[in-house]
């Protein structure tokens, strides 16, 4: 929708409440029974103020008109009523108790993840998510989409180029898309175990009702049940670092004939990977595959260039590590070091691939590493 | 000042020459004067990063800096505002008001009120000397939670942790020595419930300050020999816990909010009366509810943490509670609409900005119950809709009645009058340009806008560049405030003793500009009756 028709569509949009959530003024009713509860929790309340505004900023106006000394008004002098205190104490509990009983019924609910029919473990890294799913072995890393990567100056040098300024406007879902999205059947009760790897990250798809923290070292639960076929958006809700606003959720909720192709699609590719990982790779397939991995998991911090930003983001170019024993090399990039996270959730060929092409682009001459390194590195 | 407090002594007792006044000065109204102009400063200077912050959310995209930096400002942004603005502009004001309000010569510390009061300038310098060094100025956001502070954080956060604590030190002297002057330097003839309810409501803050400000000291401490002697209170790969840290953060951080909104309580109370012309409406009422709600933020902090994975019963416990606050707060409005009500009113400029706190405050109070409700905090949790939240009530809250104070009591501090064609022309620029500035913000938070990002998807782009709009209108309204009160100060006609007609209070006995001492000899039963507000 164009601006214009959005600025002339936008007044009218006032008028009714469904109208509302398509034009962004108001809270996603969403497709999960929560996501509705909390839309119902949440109109109410907001009409319970409206009435409650009306009536006390009514009053309000109406003194600030009528009782002006311009208009001849001459100062009452009352200044105490127990039993006006008493009333207006009194009042205001019986409403908050009426809105407490909903409330507490929706908390009680979506707190209870025990009739989930299957489990995914989200976690959250600097900056994107993992997501496992346990049961089917299958395991992902989802970034932010190239597209909106590429149209996103987050680098200093490029903030001034032409590109870079207007890139958002012809990107689909800027900001919005992902690499690899999750994908979910529909119609089913679904537990999310939500944790961390490195810092705080919160886990939020509106349409679902669902926002949780993803704390380092515990773990947290939520559920959800889609009704609905469609792709959901979200983003990480907890300020987790530099790139706390490029770490997006997609989730495509498809039907669970879909899901089942879509396992076994996934089953097949993790096969083929592993099997890979048995392999001797060649110096320059392994260079060309850590390309695509550095820039989409490691650029971030250490800069496509491998410049990094010192002293909190170390230089890969002319690194002691990168270009000094392969061992110490492949320690850190697995267990991670200070504010360096782990990356051990990243295949035996993708961590090769990416030290050898850290230990020899940039102007690096370190050692090649084989996916069998990795392999017993771990 | 034991023996002698015959009127002889007075003329010993002007303020010295020169800068050294400044520096050595013990005096209530002089140290008052500086705790407001740095106030002023630091206002000046967060409003500058706030500006920053909506530039580069003008539009969609990165126009003008790195995420990195993006995150320094809305973090120094943050604790400027909080540490250097708001709370100093209060201890300003207490430190002015308090002496005069209770018929005291002076603070009843003063040695200790001119060292809280020199703290602060230099850790102020250390705060946003952080902008200088190596990896930047703290980015964590002003809750700086862990383990994004400690294990992931620039090296300057150990000089934002000394800065954190010299501010804690001040602010509890600030505290200690307000207590203590209410409770010894009252006038003798003066009744705790004959106070008026600025005084009142200092008095309770400094409560909150004092078993708060510690809890902070503790936080940051722990964070300090986590980053630094190997401790591991936040990170559980050593048997710590990253949320105990939200825990002891939001202790403090929940009391603290209401450190900055109680004193503006105040503030309205005592300008609503005066250009309502009528006593203040339910004036005990009002001292239990100051009680109430200062009681009640020391049982609400994980309000702020629902989404932490809390169990159940401990989010209904704390969405009780938090919902309760809505009472005590609401008795607030009632009364001070009640106090209006069938008044003779005028709308000079002080109360302009009170009536329009009484409004919008109200307005922040309204979207404060929204979030207190666990479940759709769900969704409203670290989205605009928090950002408009509480700006809402901490700028058109308590920025609000400092602004409202200040216009109400310059004729007091200064001996002059400010240009009111001119002030009540700032009123209406602010009043409008903030409105711009933070109301699409609700829209921005409901549609699903997370805070503390630097770019947005497109959706979001019409709001945000309507409030960057409203936020530049509302930054430049300083402009002319700063010119008003410059002219107030050089080139104002004098006022009289009362300025106002209706204005109640022991201050407006003393000279039109207040003399150095405040009250040399203790006021009779008789005044403190009749200056009375509530009776």
């Amino acid at each position: 929708m164009s601006k214009l028709s959005r600025a002339i569509v936008a007044p009218i949009a006032l008028i009714s409440t469904a109208v509302f959530s398509e034009y962004g003024l108001n809270m996603t009713e969403g497709v999960t029974s929560i996501s509705h509860d909390i839309y119902d929790l949440h109109m109410m309340v907001f009409w319970v103020c409206v009435v409650i505004a009306t009536i006390v900023f009514g009053a309000m106006f109406y003194s600030v008109f009528a009782h002006r000394k311009s208009k001849g008004a001459v100062a009452a002098q009352f200044h105490e009523s127990t039993k006006a205190e008493i009333l207006w104490t009194l009042i205001p509990v019986v409403i908050l108790v009426g809105m407490a009983i909903p409330a507490s019924k929706t908390l009680i609910d979506l707190e209870d993840t025990s009739k989930a029919e299957m489990t995914i473990k989200i976690t959250g890294h600097q900056w994107k998510w993992q997501y496992d799913y346990p049961k089917e072995g299958i395991s992902f890393i989802s970034n932010l989409a190239k597209t909106s990567k590429d149209s996103v100056a987050t680098d200093v040098d490029n903030l001034n180029k032409e590109s870079y300024k207007t890139g958002a406007l012809k990107v689909d879902n800027y900001l919005l898309e992902v690499d690899k999205r999750m994908v979910l059947p529909v119609d089913t009760s679904i537990r999310f175990l939500i944790t961390s790897n490195d810092v705080i990250h919160n886990w939020w798809i509106p349409a679902f009702g669902v926002k949780q923290d993803a704390n380092p070292g515990f773990i947290n639960d939520a559920w959800a049940k889609v009704d609905k076929i469609g792709t959901y958006r979200g983003q990480c809700a907890e300020l987790c670092g530099k790139d706390h606003g490029f770490m997006p959720i997609v989730v495509d909720v498809v039907s669970k004939k879909d899901y089942a192709k879509w396992v076994a699609k996934e089953q097949a590719a993790s096969a083929a990977a592993a099997a890979s990982a048995t392999q001797v790779w060649s110096k320059s397939d392994l260079m060309s595959k850590g390309k695509s991995v550095y820039e989409s998991n490691c650029a971030g911090c250490h800069k496509i260039d491998g410049s990094g930003i010192p002293p909190i983001f170390p230089a890969m170019k002319n690194s002691v590590i990168a270009n000094g024993i392969a061992a110490e090399h492949i320690k850190i990039v697995l267990h991670g070091e200070g504010g360096m996270p782990t990356f051990k959730m990243l295949g035996d060929t993708d961590l090769a691939s990416v030290i050898t092409y850290e230990r020899n682009a940039f102007g690096n001459t370190g050692s090649v590493v084989q996916p069998s390194d990795i392999k017993s590195a771990r | 000042m034991t023996t002698a407090t015959t009127s002889h002594d007075d003329h010993h007792h002007g303020p010295e020459k020169g800068l050294m006044r400044w520096v050595k000065t013990t005096n209530h109204k002089d140290i008052g004067t500086l705790y407001l102009w740095f106030a002023f400063t630091m206002l000046l200077i967060g409003g500058a990063l706030a500006m920053g912050i909506r530039m580069e959310l003008l539009q969609p995209g990165l126009q003008l800096m790195e995420p990195h930096f993006f995150n320094q400002l809305t973090t120094m942004h943050g604790l400027i505002m909080v540490f250097g603005a708001i709370m100093p502009a209060f201890v300003g004001l207490g430190n002015w008001l308090i002496p005069m309000m209770v018929g005291a010569p002076d603070m009843a510390l003063p040695r200790m009120n001119n060292w809280s009061f020199w703290i602060l300038p230099f850790a102020g310098a250390i705060l946003l000397s952080t902008f200088f060094m190596e990896g930047g100025a703290p980015a964590f956001g002003w809750t700086f939670y862990a383990p994004l502070s400690t294990t992931f954080a620039p090296d300057s956060t150990d000089f934002f942790i000394f800065a954190i604590h010299l501010l804690g030190f001040s602010s509890i002297m600030g505290a200690i020595n307000i207590i203590a002057t209410v409770l010894n330097m009252r006038a003798p003839a003066m009744k705790l419930m004959d106070m008026p309810l600025f005084v009142w409501t200092w008095l309770i803050t400094s409560f909150l300050l004092i078993g708060a400000m510690p809890v902070l000291a503790g936080a940051v401490t722990m964070m300090l020999t986590d980053r630094n002697f190997g401790t591991a209170f936040f990170d559980a790969t050593g048997g710590g816990d990253p949320v105990m840290f939200q825990h002891i953060f939001w202790f403090f951080g929940h009391p603290e909010v209401y450190i900055m909104i109680l004193p503006a309580f105040g503030v309205v109370s005592h300008i609503i009366p005066t250009f309502a012309r009528k006593p203040l409406f339910g004036y005990s009422s009002m001292v239990y509810a100051t009680a109430s709600i200062a009681f009640l933020s020391y049982i609400v902090w994980a309000h702020h943490m629902f989404l932490t994975g809390m169990p159940v019963a401990g989010e209904l416990y704390f969405m009780y509670a938090t919902m309760l606050i809505a009472v005590p707060t609401g008795v607030k409005v009632f009364n001070w609409i009640a106090t209006m009500w069938r008044g003779s009113m005028t709308f000079e400029t002080p109360m302009l900005w009170a009536v329009s706190f009484v409004f919008l405050f109200t307005i922040g109070g309204f979207s404060g119950l929204m979030l207190g409700i666990a479940p759709a905090d769900i969704q409203y949790h670290d989205t605009y809709f928090v950002v408009a939240h509480f700006h809402y009530v901490l700028v058109t809250g308590a920025l609000w009645s400092i602004i409202a104070a200040t216009f109400y009591w310059l004729p007091k501090w200064t001996g002059k009058m400010y240009n009111e064609g001119l002030a009540k022309v700032h009123f209406w620029w602010a009043v409008i340009s903030v409105n711009v500035l933070f109301f699409p913000q609700h829209f921005l938070g409901l549609a699903g806008m997370p805070r503390r990002i630097p770019d947005y998807s497109l959706q979001f782009a019409d709001f945000n560049m309507i409030s960057s709009i409203g936020g530049f209108a509302f930054g430049a309204s300083f402009i002319l405030f700063t010119y008003i009160i410059v002219d107030c100060i050089r080139n104002g006609k004098p006022a009289t003793a009362r300025p106002w007609e209706g204005a109640k209070g022991l201050e407006w006995t003393l000279a039109p500009k207040a003399q150095y001492h405040s009250f040399n000899t203790p006021p009779s039963k008789e005044l403190i009756k009749s200056e009375s507000q509530h009776s």
